[in-house]
């Protein structure tokens, strides 16, 4: 906890980050530009016996709303068969613990949820979902649901690349490609280098071991339907029990938590998700595992520069993700240091760590909190709801920018890019001149796309947690008091319509009124900026190049970085700035009022 | 509807690769090159019994075992069937006053120095099977009183299960406390 070793480990990991961007993003170009690579002499057979199969032609090249129908359908026969699985799961095999059925509503959040890269969670995995359900439903989504956001930033790339022609690429190649090439070799390699740290992988029944010291503890009874039983004063009544064993939970773990960063998917085997010793078991596991949720929005920068010709416009990009991510990890680092004033008082020492895990320290929760908000993860090896105020507003703040710092794998670049194409138009606006970005005229099509990206999860967010907060069953979920339970539905909504899914766990999630409008967020939140991306590559891969003039704004110098860097701090600002002052900013000018 | 075809088809492929092949394969790999690992890290008695994992912490809270952090899992605390954090904010008065409590508990047993944050404040999995060198340490002369042997002799014990830094970086100092607990056991 000393801040030189703090500093070292942060830029050690930027450092890190940046030396494999560079490579793999090219390595990337060269895949969804169907060019040998390293991998082609295995996979290339593998790859034609897949388009053989389905009846896929790779030449067919597809019209946007072709691309866009063929991702639809694609997703919607996954969210079925997800579906399905879950309300099904007492009769399917690989049941050791003959788990039941969810119900229809959480079964509905958790299939929307998987599907849209959100990986939302209602439910406690260790205690509802089979090993079949984890492996064959959701460890396949966590691949499919990433290969289709980079399939679609690929074809937007393509609209800014090609001229005057109908056609972004084909649909099925793109996605093939992205789990053949890109997701399975390294989540193979990731997944064996965790199980080597202590993440386990194996089929075996859960393990009861007694316990060195047995347990005494208050026990709730529970009636005949198995809910709690209260007594007059409405408190859940007890009777004193001891515990002398441990059920220890077994499962897969490895296999699906390389997946679950990789494809910034977020999802965990277990209920405490990275923070479970199981699915993150040291500081170096921690380490990677953090590298592994950054590396592919990084590194698509890269491929974005190369696919367009120009890689110091891919690196105008990353210079802007970079300097917001180093800027929001210093505020949590240093909010989580000073801890807060009350338990300075009660005698504390060595920061805020309720809801954190002592071999990661506060650094090594706090880069993973800032790293898994920043793309759209979701998963967490820190509870953010225990976070100091400012700490929270965070984690809340980068996930209500849009994910665009570094982003979702797919997700985060195309957002970005449609910032960009504000930006240029803004700027042009200014200096009276037609908006050009990477030779293509800005018009109207593009600006309406392009807010339809940006604003639509903000209008979904604040009209979702206004209704929450005029439902009285759903105001009764939250677990904090006061602004500190706004916050906690803020998140929620900000969490799911952004597609992150991570959470202020606290707030009890399984209901119907959170089940059914986060799927419906969830859905909007995905669907809604995919269509509108590709509408949008449509339209720009029809147009001409226009080559650079005196009067065109150079996009890939720092300037424009700048320029970008603003625009993305106030559309935010403007947004969202009313309901993060009553819900984190209020919190902590109460507790430091209390000093 | 031309596309109807290969979703289907695509989605039945990539659910036997990504969750049938992928699996399997890092299973098989798993079990052969790092079988402790991949099975838990189960630590086991003299009989061969398996008696805990070394990942997993387990509740200790008599005087003559080092204690571990506080746990918010459902039923007991340390209840690997219900991993999981408090989830109370910073600000909650019902957070503070647990706190208040166990700083409290701690205090009854002859504490007087500034108690480090990690022995009062519970962990996110509820299931963190480490302590801080300084939380271990300042609860080192209630376990030689109860146990009847010098400090030193405990501090020793605690050294042998100390784990620095990866490479002087990586992670805080720290000590596992079910594996500490079963050492002194073991020496009595």
């Amino acid at each position: 906890m000393t801040l030189p070793n703090d500093l070292f480990q942060f830029f050690g990991l930027l450092g890190a980050l940046l030396l494999l961007a560079r490579p793999f993003g090219t390595f990337m170009s060269r895949v969804y530009n169907g060019e040998r690579t390293i991998l082609s002499p295995i996979l290339t057979p593998c790859e034609n016996l897949f388009y053989r199969i389905c009846g896929v032609d790779r030449t067919d090249e597809m019209s946007w709303q072709r691309y866009a129908l063929a991702m639809l359908l694609f997703n919607l026969v996954f969210f079925l068969t997800l579906l399905g699985m879950l309300l099904a799961q007492p009769v399917l095999p690989f049941n050791p613990q003959g788990l039941p059925d969810l119900s229809w509503p959480l079964a509905l959040n958790t299939a929307v949820s998987f599907i849209t890269n959100t990986n939302w969670q209602n439910y406690s995995g260790e205690s509802t979902l089979s090993y079949f359900t984890q492996v064959v439903g959701l460890t396949v989504h966590n691949f499919v649901s990433a290969a289709s956001g980079m399939a679609i930033v690929i074809a937007l790339i393509r609209g800014f690349v090609r001229r005057t022609t109908a056609t972004i690429g084909n649909f099925w190649v793109d996605l093939t490609r992205s789990v053949l090439y890109i997701l399975l070799p390294l989540s193979l390699v990731a997944a064996v280098f965790l199980v080597s740290q202590g993440a386990i992988q194996n089929f075996s029944d859960y393990k009861t071991v007694p316990l060195t010291q047995s347990l005494s503890y208050d026990k709730p009874k529970l009636n005949a339907m198995g809910s709690p039983m209260l007594d007059q004063a409405g408190k859940p009544l007890t009777e004193k029990a001891i515990a002398k064993e441990a059920t220890i939970p077994m499962g897969p773990v490895a296999s699906q938590e390389a997946i679950k960063e990789l494809g910034t998917n977020g999802g965990g085997f277990f209920n405490a998700n990275s923070a479970h010793p199981f699915e993150n078991p040291t500081p170096l596991s921690n380490f990677m595992e953090i590298l592994l949720i950054l590396l592919i929005p990084a590194a698509l920068t890269r491929t974005f520069g190369v696919m367009v010709g120009n890689p110091r416009q891919g690196r105008a990009l990353l210079g802007v993700m970079l300097f917001l991510f180093i800027a929001a990890f210093a505020v949590l680092h240093w909010s989580e240091l000073a801890s807060t004033p009350m338990l300075h008082h009660l005698g504390l020492i060595g920061g805020n760590l309720e809801g954190k895990e002592l071999r990661f320290g506060l650094l090594g929760s706090n880069m993973f909190s800032v790293a898994t908000t920043a793309t759209s993860c979701g998963a967490v090896t820190a509870m953010h709801d225990s976070l100091t105020p400012l700490g929270g507003l965070v984690p809340l703040s980068l996930i209500l920018l849009g994910e665009i710092i570094f982003g979702g794998v797919g997700s985060g670049l195309y957002t970005m890019l449609a910032f960009a194409i504000i930006a240029v138009f803004v700027s042009g606006l200014m200096i009276g001149r037609t908006p050009e970005y990477l030779g293509k005229k800005i018009e109207v099509r593009e600006m309406w796309m392009s807010i339809v990206i940006i604003l639509i999860s903000g209008i979904v967010v604040l009209i979702s947690s206004g209704l929450a907060m005029i439902t009285p069953s759903a105001t009764a979920s939250m677990a904090n008091p006061g602004a500190h339970g706004l916050s906690e539905v803020l998140y929620a909504f900000a969490s799911m319509a952004n597609n992150n899914g991570s959470a202020f766990t606290g707030l009890t999630g399984n209901t119907n009124f959170y089940n059914l409008l986060g799927a419906l967020a969830m859905l909007i939140g995905r669907y809604v900026p995919a269509i509108a991306v590709l509408a949008m590559a449509g339209g720009l891969a029809e147009k001409k190049y226009v080559s650079p003039s005196l009067g065109t704004l150079p996009t890939d110098q720092f300037p424009f970085a700048f320029w970008l860097t603003i625009v993305i701090l106030i559309v935010g600002a403007l947004t969202f700035f009313p309901a993060l002052a009553l819900g984190p900013i209020v919190e902590h000018l109460s507790m430091t009022g209390v000093n | 509807m031309k596309e109807l075809k290969p979703a289907i088809l695509m989605c039945l492929l990539f659910t036997i690769l990504c969750g049938g092949l992928y699996p399997a394969l890092v299973t098989g790999i798993a079990q052969t090159i790092f079988p402790r690992q991949a099975n838990g890290s189960l630590i086991t008695d003299a009989n061969g019994q398996a008696v805990g994992s070394a990942l997993i912490g387990q509740p200790f809270s008599a005087p003559h075992y080092f204690w571990p952090r506080p746990s918010a899992t459902a039923d007991f605390s340390y209840n690997p069937m219900a991993s999981g954090g408090s989830n109370l904010g910073p600000t909650n008065p019902a957070f503070l006053n647990t706190v208040a409590e166990r700083i409290a508990d701690l205090r009854a047993t002859g504490v007087t120095d500034p108690i480090p944050a990690d022995l009062v404040l519970a962990s996110a999995s509820g299931l963190d099977p480490h302590i801080s060198l300084e939380a271990a340490r300042l609860q080192i002369p209630r376990i030689a009183l109860a146990r009847n042997l010098s400090e030193d002799a405990v501090a020793d014990i605690m050294a042998i299960h100390t784990e620095g830094r990866l490479l002087g970086l990586l992670g805080e100092p720290r000590v596992n406390v079910l594996l500490l607990n079963r050492a002194l056991d073991f020496k009595r």
